[in-house]
């Protein structure tokens, strides 16, 4: 227990540390969500206003960022010999990857609560009972830390630290195969049962209906995806992590 | 014995990096694993420390064994590996403190336990900045520290001086000489010879994935042969009508003769050449290095 508690006091300082990170984590959602409101939020109609349609979608894709770091930190602990270090101690080496993944959702968390905040002098206005926050807020991270063992386990596979950060290329791309920043309704037939279909889809319709008080009629959808991929990655990591020591 | 093994074998794929290495360590004393490159040498390093699973035989570190019971194993050793693996945006006493409370320190024991080594190791000036602007040699004294925060009784080493100015590296052989004191047994690998010599009792040259000389530096040294006489003359003419005079093998303008590194030896050559007039230019005596045995011992195994 120490020890996870250690390496993820590790991993938030050397994240506090590390400029690029926090650029990436927080800075870079911001300046997207800005583009997407002032630049193209004019060209796409909407009946809604735009910023309260897109602000789902860029919190969720901001955890695409946080994801690619975290995969990066965690490829560099394996290739400078710090997993080597903590796996010659006597404490679950595992923990490095806890540390990690506690610090990504942390980051996120810190990454969404400047969205929100900006989205609000942008003129955001949810339309959300304390309740539907909590809930929108407890599927968002419950979808970061999936993904964010996700990230790890493919820290872990990734040859180098640039590869890893190839992680980060999908991450930002699959979001806009989404409903995230256009309805699938305005997208060609074949584009839309892909993007009706994938697993962010389910999550941003989620957070957006319940923060625009809306029904939430994806809700066990999302939820299932999210949990499902939970258990997947975390196997997947840890089944990985394992495997290191057969190099 | 502090370190047994018996029949380790390893590949990677087609590559057999170990074939069959058995090796004994006493407790107290410092092994050197001298080879080169692929030799096995980290591998080896790495099976020890619980890092990699061998494909067959035993190991046996501070009496456990390595596969089946190493977290115990792991409470007995620290390893140092080939790069210093610090935390480059940690501060120096923020790495140790952090290796302290892994180790299961409370918090203000982790905190003394960081300044002590920090003294020791000379980098209390920099304790509060961060690694990154570490030179080298600080980094690996960091390193050897947070290695030593819960007072190992076996220590690995792989390649601890590689890459350091020869400032650094001696004080990371003072580092290493004053652990020896302590009664921590050394187990470490060099590409370097001068190292082995210096700090090794013993040393294991690996080559191919298994032992092809163990024993004391001298002893090693001796196993090639004893001191020999490298003359120099005018021309590779003179060099081979000397070699009629006092034998020995030409080579160019040089002729090494054989000796027992006496004057007398010495005197009794110059003489006779004198006496056949031939002129020399430069006699120097050769010892035989760790180096003339690593190139005399791979070269046959290979």
């Amino acid at each position: 227990m120490t020890a996870s508690l250690t390496m993820i006091g590790r991993s938030i300082r050397l994240s506090r540390r590390n400029l690029d990170l926090v650029i990436m984590a927080i800075v870079l959602p911001v300046l997207m969500m800005a583009l997407f409101v002032y630049v193209f939020g004019g060209a796409i109609s909407s009946t809604q206003s735009y910023v309260d349609y897109v602000v789902p979608g860029i919190l969720v894709l901001c955890t695409g960022y946080g994801a690619t770091s975290t995969a990066m930190s965690v490829t560099d602990d394996v290739k400078k010999g710090v997993v080597d270090r903590f796996r010659s101690m006597p404490i679950s080496g595992f923990s490095v990857l806890t540390g990690h993944v506690v610090a990504s959702v942390a980051r996120n968390g810190l990454a969404t609560f400047a969205v929100v905040l900006v989205a609000l002098l942008m003129g955001f206005r949810p339309a959300a009972s304390f309740g539907s926050w909590i809930l929108a807020m407890g599927l968002l991270a419950l979808y970061v830390l999936a993904l964010s063992w996700l990230a790890a386990g493919f820290g872990v596979v990734a040859r180098t630290v640039e590869s890893a950060s190839l992680l980060g290329f999908f991450m930002l791309f699959i979001p806009y195969l989404s409903s995230a920043f256009v309805p699938v309704a305005t997208m060609p037939s074949w584009l839309r049962a892909v993007s009706e279909h994938q697993p962010i889809t389910p999550v941003i319709e989620t957070v957006r209906a319940l923060l625009t008080g809306q029904e939430a009629t994806s809700g066990w959808l999302a939820l299932g995806w999210s949990g499902g991929l939970l258990v997947v990655a975390f196997g997947w990591a840890t089944w990985l992590f394992s495997r290191i020591s057969r190099r | 014995m502090i370190v047994e093994t018996e029949g380790l074998t390893k590949s990677y794929g087609p590559t057999t990096v170990l074939r069959g290495l058995d090796l004994e360590v006493t407790e107290g004393s410092v092994l050197a694993l001298l080879g080169p490159n692929g030799a096995g040498k980290t591998t080896t390093i790495r099976i020890l420390s619980t890092l990699t699973r061998p494909d067959g035989g035993t190991a046996r570190v501070c009496g456990f064994d390595v596969v089946r019971a190493g977290a115990d194993v792991r409470g007995a050793i620290s390893l140092t590996g080939q790069y210093a693996a610090v935390d480059e945006e940690q501060t120096g006493r923020e790495n140790l403190v952090m290796i302290a409370r892994l180790r299961g320190f409370p918090r203000p024991a982790s905190r003394a336990r960081a300044a002590e080594l920090l003294e020791r190791f000379d980098l209390l000036d920099a304790a509060d900045r961060r690694v990154r602007t570490y030179s080298g040699g600080m980094r690996r004294r960091l390193d050897l520290a947070m290695s030593l925060v819960a007072r190992p009784r076996l220590l690995f080493l792989d390649e601890p001086t590689t890459g350091l100015d020869p400032v650094s590296r001696t004080t990371v052989w003072d580092a290493i000489t004053d652990l020896v004191r302590d009664g921590v047994t050394i187990f470490l690998t060099t590409q370097y010879l001068e190292e082995a010599d210096r700090l090794a009792d013993r040393i294991v040259v690996l080559h191919n994935g298994g032992v092809v000389a163990d024993g004391t530096a001298d002893a090693l040294k001796n196993s090639v042969g004893g001191t020999r006489l490298d003359l120099t003359f005018r021309s590779p003419a003179d060099a081979s009508r000397a070699r009629n005079v006092v034998g020995g093998v030409a080579d160019g303008p040089t002729l090494s003769v054989p000796s027992d590194g006496s004057a007398a030896h010495l005197h009794r050559v110059l003489d006779d050449l004198l006496g056949a007039r031939v002129e020399v230019l430069r006699v120097a005596t050769h010892r035989p290095t760790l180096d003339d045995v690593f190139t005399s011992l791979t070269a046959v195994a290979a």
